[in-house]
């Protein structure tokens, strides 16, 4: 039990979520418009998305892999205009 | 009652979509709390615009997993008339009860104005002999962009899938041509069977004499169809 974590305390969970590379993002194309506008004309391929951190309890396995993806492809992202990673901490 | 209009956290449209269906159509319907069961009587839903649960993560992603969507879902199954307006439009195709995705609409810019439609022959009662070959609809939404990939979509338009399209003219002003940036200039669409609806315009907004127009009470009649045909029935016997 000394080594690594025991299951019932918290890992710490970081998802990113951003606009699939095939979906127009609006946003990402005005701020990318801003960027121009205050002299950095080589930016491009601007994507804005979106962090979302919480804790849960498990640890860093396939158990708590497989509720992350459940959760992440449900709830946190849409999977028909959005893609998600996350890192467990 | 007869038509149940869901009210989520956030909504804000459930009373125009009351007035318009209980008072202008003439069917007897309620405001459904999310967490209420769908009630066993009811004929058809509402599932009407707002900013349910604050639009917070994604429009209407939040809306999807309340209690009451479970009995939706078995509700469309059965083939009972669904009505997804705005708001509610996000939410069933958050739900999956319609196909696609609404992101934030291309010029960034909230849209509002009263939007010119042509409407689709999509179904026996949706079409342009019911509705005419040009309506007008109000919008009001900032995450109206409609988006599927390209092989559903070409799928949607084969089946005859789209409702409305966005036919205004640009010259007109911004947002009258296509005002948030969907793929084939879609404002709304149906699922393949035909009972489920949903549109990013309000046709419960165009139902009174003071109101800009009266084309919603075509929209509203055209989806009510299968629980109007009887009504005139019942009320002569009656």
């Amino acid at each position: 039990m000394g080594q690594g974590r025991s299951l019932g305390l918290p890992v710490k969970v970081t998802v990113f979520v951003s606009p699939k590379s095939t979906v127009l993002d609006p946003q990402g194309a005005a701020v990318e418009h801003a960027m121009k506008s205050l002299g950095h004309a080589s930016a491009r391929g601007v994507r804005v998305g979106k962090t979302i951190t919480f804790e849960i309890d498990g640890e860093d396995g396939p158990d708590t892999r497989k509720k992350l993806d459940e959760l992440c492809d449900g709830l946190l992202s849409n999977p028909i205009i959005e893609d998600f990673r996350y890192e467990i901490d | 009652m007869r038509v149940a209009i869901i009210q989520f956290p956030g909504s804000n449209c459930d009373w125009d979509a009351w007035h318009a269906i209980n008072d202008v159509i003439g069917l007897p319907a309620e405001r459904v709390w999310h967490k209420s069961a769908l009630p066993a009587e009811t004929e058809a839903v509402i599932v009407p615009g707002g900013f349910s649960f604050g639009d917070y993560l994604r429009c209407g992603a939040i809306a999807r997993f309340s209690p009451i969507m479970e009995d939706l879902k078995s509700f469309s199954e059965k083939g009972g008339p669904v009505f997804g307006i705005c708001n509610g439009f996000q939410i069933l195709c958050e739900a999956g009860l319609l196909p696609g995705a609404l992101v934030r609409n291309n010029c960034i810019e909230f849209r509002c104005l009263n939007q010119c439609l042509v409407p689709e022959d999509s179904t026996e009662n949706f079409n342009k002999v019911n509705l005419g070959e040009k309506i007008y609809l109000p919008i009001a939404h900032g995450e109206g962009n409609y988006r599927l990939d390209a092989g559903d979509l070409s799928e949607l338009e084969a089946n005859g899938q789209v409702l409305l399209r966005y036919a205004g003219d640009p010259a007109d002003g911004p947002g009258h041509g296509n005002p948030n940036g969907s793929v084939n200039d879609i404002a709304g669409v149906r699922n393949a069977t035909g009972n489920v609806f949903g549109m990013m315009p309000h046709p419960e907004r165009v139902v009174e004499p003071f109101h800009p127009g009266l084309d919603g009470i075509g929209v509203l009649r055209a989806f009510l169809a299968p629980l109007l045909e009887e009504t005139p029935v019942a009320m002569e016997s009656a």
